[in-house]
């Protein structure tokens, strides 16, 4: 009741802006959906950072409306169509679940194009762009490994889709090319953002031994109970220094800015076509924060690992990859996973004992 | 610090905010008011007590700060409900959903400050004690305060007259007001109550739980906390007992899966509302001399003069 409520006072401002903006017809007009506040400090906000970037590139030859706080489902569908009413000829959709709707609405203007993240349905006027974040995942792996006295990691989990267990996965490999004994305990907080839970969870993985905390949550709580705890953690999603200055290892920053430019640029140029972009760190869309609170030799190792990734030299799912199982997974990519087991993984690898929920 | 001691910690601050919510609520539903604003009234406490407390370096002005918004936003209700004699569940719905959207707009040029959260209480010599005195004097004062809260509401509902009054107003208003009380006036200061309860809740959030303020960070507690007076039968002492018990499974719940227990993390989540379930079959199945909902709940009261 209260998100159909909230979506249907965004399609309300949403025609109000229309409105508004109507005059500036010479102008190209972007739209963009939000599933979050602007001010979530995560995801969201790492999307509007992006959007402010891109204004800055193109000044007043764009002009761009977001709407905030869209649910997923089918009630985006009318937020993201009012978009398109109000002109705009390039949309923003950015979160996974707006994946059914955006691709209606593009058949329903199929002179209106459409940028969908996460997702895998494409259409001529609809492209998906995502991030590899499993590369930082590993770089992540890699410095927790070696800062952990314990050698007990802890891993706040939001859902148990591919993206996050992929990350699991990926930290895990990181780290056992450290300690091949290093465990990870991984926590379930079912949401993606609950600040109050994901303290709590952060205190449950440090009163149970773990001493570096990593998180596929959005909010910076953990990093704030880490940093009480006199532990290290990681950011998520955007530059967290700030809650921990003497805490935070490093953050995996999605930086969408680049191909936010990149997109926009074709589009003013005509040569906007449909496409599937899944970034990582080579195409800078995943950047990592400073290394910082570690000693130089965990640095430079961290720094080596992020320019092997960066060249390809790494592969972090470089076979062989074996299961919990003991099983060797099948290697699609010759060398290394292809992109389709990245994207569906639905298995632990070797080293973590517990089970995916659900399992 | 021992692993018991620690949960037990966790628990008691998980616990907190749930508690000083629904005390509040139980007061106002005492008098006869459905409040289903809580949520709202508790966003908005926590966008104005850390606001409060970021620009004035304060915890405690921060605090102030959350229990007037509450207030604020508990006299809009009371302005629809008792002064206009708006259906109280719609205004109730209503007021939550205003105070998700003010709050973000309150919160907007916060969010990304911090503060140093409310400090642990250090008595010298009592915070010293082997396991008990940790858990018993060293959190912070937020904790106590909530029991000591609600042993006052205990007392004044059951031991003062004013407390009879006020729960007769919210059993049958038209005798209290027969006998020539004044219904209106004492919902209006339950309401009240209960927002200046529902904004400290909120502002606890900020101040001493996870120290930085983002939009929406109450994440469904207000609901909660209006589980859990129906959970306690509207007895101040089943809300006690019933809001630690909260905490203790969604706390437990997390440690839960750090053992590697074979349990979905998924129920373990839905643990707590599963148990609010079964105590509402359990009442609902025993309602023999214990305590019920006061009689004249959510009904709209308009004095004839």
């Amino acid at each position: 009741m209260r998100k159909i409520l909230v979506a249907a006072t965004a399609a309300i401002l949403a025609t109000g802006a229309g409105l508004l903006s109507a005059s500036a017809a010479d102008k190209l007009k972007i739209g963009f959906i939000y599933l979050g506040p602007v001010g979530d400090l995560g995801w969201t906000y790492q999307h509007d950072l992006a959007r402010l970037a891109m204004v800055k590139e193109f000044g007043d030859k764009v002009e761009t409306t977001f709407l905030e706080n869209v649910s997923e489902g089918p009630d985006s569908e009318r937020s993201i169509e009012q978009l398109a009413r109000a002109g705009n000829k390039l949309i923003f959709t950015t979160s996974f679940g707006y994946m059914e709707p955006t691709l209606k609405v593009a058949k329903k203007y199929p002179n209106v194009h459409f940028e969908h993240a996460t997702g895998y349905k494409r259409d001529k006027n609809m492209s998906t762009y995502s991030g590899r974040f499993y590369e930082g995942r590993y770089i992540q792996g890699v410095i927790a490994a070696k800062m952990s006295k314990s050698g007990v990691l802890g891993y706040i989990a939001s859902f148990p889709i591919p993206e996050v267990v992929s990350g699991i996965n990926a930290t895990m490999l990181g780290a056992q090319t450290i300690n091949p004994n290093i465990k990870i305990k991984i926590i379930w907080a079912n949401t993606w953002f609950d600040p109050g839970k994901e303290a709590d969870a952060a205190k449950a993985l440090i009163d149970q031994g773990a001493d570096i905390i990593m998180q596929h949550t959005d909010s910076p709580a953990a990093m704030q109970v880490a940093a009480e705890r006199g532990k290290l953690a990681f950011g998520q999603d955007s530059e967290m220094i700030k809650f921990g200055p003497k805490t935070q290892l490093t953050s995996i920053m999605n930086n969408w800015g680049p191909y936010y430019i990149e997109r926009v640029k074709a589009e003013l140029d005509g040569t906007w076509k449909s496409e599937d972009f899944w970034g990582g760190l080579k195409s800078k869309l995943v950047v990592m924060a400073p290394y910082t609170n570690m000693p130089d030799d965990v640095k430079k190792l961290a720094e080596e690992t992020e320019a092997a990734i960066t060249e390809g030299k790494l592969q972090p799912f470089k076979c062989p990859v074996i299961g919990q199982d003991g099983k060797e997974v099948e290697c699609k990519g010759g060398t290394h996973l292809d992109d389709g087991q990245v994207l569906g993984m639905n298995f632990y690898v070797k080293g973590i004992d517990e089970k995916i929920p659900g399992k | 610090m021992g692993l018991i001691e620690a949960i037990i910690l966790a628990v008691l601050a998980a616990s907190t905010p749930l508690l000083l919510a629904a005390t509040g609520e139980l007061v106002t539903e005492r008098s006869g008011v459905l409040n289903l604003g809580v949520e709202g009234m508790m966003i908005v406490g926590a966008a104005c007590g850390f606001g409060g407390a970021w620009l004035s370096g304060s915890i405690i002005i921060g605090a102030l700060c959350g229990i007037a918004a509450g207030v604020l936003m508990s006299l809009i209700f009371a302005l629809m409900t008792l002064g206009l004699a708006v259906n109280q569940v719609a205004t109730g719905l209503a007021l939550t959903i205003l105070g998700i959207g003010l709050s973000g707009l309150i919160g907007a040029r916060f969010v990304g400050e911090k503060i140093s959260p409310a400090p642990r209480l250090a008595i010298p010599g009592l915070t010293d004690i082997p396991m008990i005195g940790r858990i018993l004097f060293g959190e912070d004062a937020f904790v106590y305060l909530s029991l000591a809260l609600v042993i006052g509401v205990w007392f004044f509902l059951y031991k003062t007259r004013p407390g009879l009054i006020l729960r007769a107003a919210g059993d049958n208003h038209a005798s209290a007001h027969a006998l020539g009380y004044p219904v209106l006036r004492i919902r209006l200061y339950a309401v009240m109550f209960g927002g200046a309860c529902a904004g400290l809740a909120g502002a606890y959030l900020p101040l001493a739980y996870t120290p930085f303020f983002i939009p929406g960070m109450t994440a469904g507690r207000g609901w909660i906390a209006l589980a859990l007076v129906v959970f306690a039968s509207w007895l101040p002492g089943r809300l006690v007992i019933g809001a630690y018990l909260f905490g203790a499974v969604t706390i437990l719940q997390l440690h839960a899966q750090g053992w590697g227990v074979g349990v979905p993390s998924q129920l373990m989540s839905a643990l707590p509302y599963l148990a609010t379930v079964i105590v509402l079959v359990l009442i609902s199945r025993a309602r023999t001399g214990g305590s019920t909902a006061p009689a004249a709940l959510g009904t709209v009261f308009v004095p004839d003069r």
